[in-house]
This record gives C-alpha cells, sequence and structure tokens, in this order.
C-alpha cells in the first residue's frame, strides 16, 4: 500500500491503572479494505476500537485517520472525525426510547443534513438495504428480536454513509443461521456504501467471511497479520491454537481468576 | 501507623469523588448555555417531573399541611396560642417543609428513573452510540434533564404550597372548628413574599440536586444489572442527603439577611 492508510495505529498504548491492556498496537488499514481483528476476550479488543472512535483515551502512541493525529483532538474535531464512521455496537446500543427510523435517521437528524421527513425517507431505504421491510420503523427497538435488532443497527451504521464501518462482535449472540445472513450483509453493505471496514470478533467463520486481511491481538499486541488465505498456514502457533478453537496450546486461558 | 492509612485512603477517595462530581456539574451546566439545544427532550422531561409527579408531591403536601395544624393545636393550647396555628402552618409550609418534602419525595421519583434510565443506557453502550452518532451525551441526556428540574421544581412546591396550606385549613376548620374566614385572613397577614421565594430558591436548588445526582450515578455506572442497580440507590440517597444539608446552608443565608 503506498497510499495513506485510511487508519493508521502506531504503538497505541493503554492501561487501566495496572492492568496494560494495549501493549503497542501497530496496525493499518488501508482505504476500502476490511480488517478483522480476531483474540479472545480480555485481549484488548474493544478497548483499540473505542480508542480509534475516541470513546477512550489512548495513553500513548498515534492514531491516524486519513493522515491525521486523532489522539487529543478537542471536541469539535473529534465531532468532525467521527462524522467519518459508522459503529455496530455488539448489543445493538438502540435507543430504546426512540422508534425504529428515528434510531436508524439519528446521525443525519443529528447533524441537521436533511429535515425528519426527507430523514424518515433515508431511514426506510437503509433498512430496505438490509433486508427490512417499511413496517417496522415505526415499531420501537424493544419489540424487535435479537438478529432484527443487530440489522436495525446494521442499517444505523450505514445511515450517513460512512467512510468507515467498524463492527464489534457482530455475530454474538446469534444463532448461525442469523449470523451468517449478518456475515453477507456486512459485506453487502460495506461493498454497496465503498466504505472501509474495521471488524473485530472471536468467531472465525465470521472473520473469514467478512475480512480481506485478519489480525490477531494477543497480550496487547498484534502478534500475526495477513491475508485472509493465508490464516490456515500462518506458522503461527498461537494463530493455529485459536483458529482451531484448542484448550491445549501457547494461549494459556486464565481459569482462575 | 497503620491507622493513618485506611483514614487517608478514605479522604483521598472523598476528594476524588467531589472533584469528579464538581467537573461532571461543570461540563453538564456549560452544555445547557451552548447549542444544540434539544427543546423536544427538555419538554418530555418538564413534563415527566413536573406534571407526573403532582400526586405524589400534592398527598405529601396536604398531609404534611394537616399534621402540621393538628400538632401545633396540641402545643399552643397549652399557652392559649391558638390563634398562631394559622400562621405557623404557613410558614411551615412555605418556607420549610413544601421544598424539602417535595425535594425528598421527588428524589426517590426521579433521581431513581434518571439514575435507572442513564445507567441503562451506559451500560448497554447506548451512550457510546451517542458519541459515535455526532451527539454529545452531555448535551443530549444530562443538559436537558438539568434544565427541567431547576425549572419545574418551584412549580411544584407552588403547587404543594397551596395544597399544604389547604390541608391545614383542613383540619383547622373541620376538626378544630376555627372561624374559616379568620383563618384564612390569619394566614395571609403574615406571610410575607420572602417566604415563598425562598422556598422557591431552595426548590430550584433542590431540583438541580436531584437531577445532577440520578444523571451522575446514572452516567458513571458500571457492571450490568448490578451497577444500574447501585447508580439509583446511590442517586437517590445522595440526592436525599445533599438536599438536607443544602436546606440548612440556604435557610442560614435567608435568616442571615
Amino acid at each position: 500500500m503506498s497510499a495513506t492508510p485510511k487508519i493508521e495505529l502506531r504503538n497505541v498504548r493503554k492501561a487501566f491503572g495496572k492492568k496494560v491492556v494495549l501493549n503497542g498496537i501497530d496496525l493499518d488499514v488501508g482505504v476500502g479494505e476490511s480488517v478483522v481483528i480476531i483474540g479472545g476476550s480480555g485481549t484488548g479488543k474493544s478497548v483499540t476500537l473505542k480508542c480509534i472512535l475516541g470513546l477512550l483515551d489512548a495513553d500513548s502512541g498515534s492514531i491516524k485517520v486519513d493522515g491525521e493525529e486523532v489522539i487529543g483532538l478537542g471536541s469539535s474535531d473529534r465531532e468532525r472525525v467521527n462524522h467519518k464512521f459508522g459503529m455496530l455496537f455488539q448489543g445493538g446500543a438502540l435507543f430504546d426510547s426512540l422508534p425504529v427510523w428515528e434510531n436508524v435517521a439519528f446521525g443525519l437528524l443529528a447533524e441537521k443534513r436533511c429535515s425528519r421527513h426527507d430523514a424518515h425517507d433515508i431511514a426506510i431505504t437503509k433498512l430496505a438495504m438490509v433486508g427490512m421491510d417499511a413496517a417496522v420503523a415505526d415499531l420501537m427497538p424493544s419489540e424487535l428480536s435479537g438478529g432484527m435488532q443487530k440489522r436495525v443497527g446494521l442499517a444505523r451504521a450505514i445511515a450517513a454513509d460512512p467512510e468507515v464501518i467498524f463492527f464489534d462482535e457482530p455475530t454474538t449472540g446469534l444463532d448461525p443461521i442469523m449470523a451468517d445472513v449478518i456475515n453477507d450483509l456486512i459485506v453487502k453493505v460495506t461493498r454497496e456504501v465503498g466504505a472501509t471496514a474495521l471488524s473485530i470478533t472471536h468467531d472465525m467463520a465470521s472473520a473469514r467471511k467478512i475480512a480481506n486481511r485478519i489480525a490477531m491481538l494477543y497480550q496487547g499486541k498484534i502478534i500475526w497479520q495477513g491475508p485472509v488465505a493465508d490464516i490456515d498456514n500462518s506458522g503461527n502457533a498461537h494463530v493455529d491454537q485459536f483458529i482451531h478453537g484448542r484448550a491445549d496450546g501457547p494461549i494459556q486461558m486464565a481459569v482462575r481468576a | 501507623m497503620n491507622v493513618f492509612q485506611p483514614i487517608g485512603r478514605v479522604f483521598l477517595k472523598f476528594l476524588e469523588t467531589t472533584g469528579r462530581l464538581l467537573s461532571f456539574m461543570g461540563a453538564a451546566l456549560s452544555h445547557t448555555v451552548r447549542p444544540p439545544f434539544y427543546p423536544r427532550i427538555v419538554l418530555r422531561h418538564m413534563v415527566d417531573i413536573g406534571y407526573y409527579s403532582l400526586p405524589v408531591v400534592g398527598l405529601t403536601a396536604v398531609f404534611a399541611g394537616m399534621v402540621l395544624a393538628l400538632q401545633s393545636y396540641t402545643g399552643f393550647a397549652r399557652f392559649s396560642a391558638e390563634g398562631a396555628i394559622a400562621n405557623v402552618v404557613v410558614l411551615s409550609i412555605t418556607r420549610e417543609l413544601g421544598p424539602v418534602l417535595a425535594g425528598l419525595m421527588v428524589a426517590g421519583r426521579i433521581g431513581a428513573s434518571l439514575a435507572a434510565e442513564i445507567g441503562t443506557m451506559r451500560v448497554t453502550e447506548q451512550i457510546d452510540a451517542l458519541t459515535t452518532l455526532s451527539t454529545n451525551p452531555m448535551k443530549y441526556l444530562v443538559a436537558p434533564r438539568l434544565i427541567a428540574g431547576v425549572a419545574m421544581f418551584p412549580l411544584l412546591v407552588l403547587v404543594a404550597d397551596i395544597i399544604g396550606v389547604f390541608g391545614g385549613y383542613l383540619v383547622a376548620v373541620y376538626k378544630l372548628g376555627f372561624n374559616p374566614s379568620n383563618y384564612l385572613q390569619n394566614t395571609w397577614d403574615f406571610l410575607t413574599a420572602e417566604d415563598v421565594n425562598s422556598g422557591l430558591v431552595k426548590a430550584a436548588v433542590f431540583g438541580f440536586i436531584v437531577t445532577l445526582m440520578g444523571c451522575y450515578h446514572g452516567y458513571n455506572s458500571k457492571g450490568g444489572a448490578q451497577g444500574v442497580g447501585r447508580a439509583t440507590t446511590n442517586a437517590v440517597v445522595s440526592a436525599s442527603i445533599l438536599i438536607l444539608c443544602f436546606d440548612y446552608v440556604l435557610t442560614e443565608m435567608f435568616f442571615a439577611k
């Protein structure tokens, strides 16, 4: 990649008290690429995303978006950078006080890009993109099943035509078939929107499906990264253990807290 | 020297909490005066805090007024000073019991619901979702609730004053056999604007305390359902204690004049 990467992390560190979560992460995500970070629970996958989004402040290192340093940005600059982002949260994180269409159009309304009437129409279009009927637009999120909430979350993530979409464990808590439906949707909508994607997951089936490139996070560091085709002969014992889901190997789970 | 360790720890913890609360308050206040504003949300909370608290506050006030008339009669009859009952009832209600009792009741009702609502939004990542959708959660969640609280509490207390005095009137006239017009005349004669005003200023401060505590504890809750439960308890307890503390401080200020 010769062009400036969309997102560039250099030596990013983050600790909570004495507990070091990110111990110097280096990662590039190219324009239009789909990168999936895999890793066990508690290895800092979510923290990495939150640092890029500015929900957490990294302790040191550099995070660049389109070549612009985003660590330590003021709130108005941060908001401008976040306009480029869409995010699908693990539990959907839909606003339960608002109907589905207002959830989808929330970002548009917040940025005052269009009238409420137009926002409603855009919400219907985006819902159609994730395979949902216009009839659900006026339901409340609590009336939807988990898979449908995920889809609405996806529609919300793409509503403002973001340049980068983040997916936080997109298939967690779904049955295998619905998980595959969501994977297909992710591939389809990121292509349609033309967005760069950065996902975190521990679901290998999902990772294989949505990734161009996979990076493995272990003990706060990226220990391996490469094209998705190379994942089965990575030559890395940690990666092998993880993708085959074996209890024995170099990664020792702390069974006792 | 180990005796001093826990003392120091508690003291540092106290300073830390105070500092965090004050900076939260500062941030929240600054967002109440900077655009964008959310009048629809302010209005919704005004209705919730003001209108829907009326039954609770009304019942509290009417019984407070009734018991006040009855109790002061027991005491004053010993000095043949029954004539002062109307005076005692109206002063106690407007200066003290109206704001304090209404404040405590609404702390239970509104403080708890704010902490639970915002706390649930925190643990389900809805607050993070707001940030990624170009909306500042302090501005969208906290500021409108503070405005609604400060605006509606004085109105609630004004209603409570009237109902409280009416409660005293009921007992004095129908149980203790006072002459209705004399009783009202006595009530009116001794009442000054400052009695009512000082009560309304207290009410505005209590409204601020209740909504701030609800928002603060909800905003900083963590750890799932248990964390939200703890936030709710803390919001109500801290708001109630602060109401009683500030009641003394404010009385002292008005008394000194």
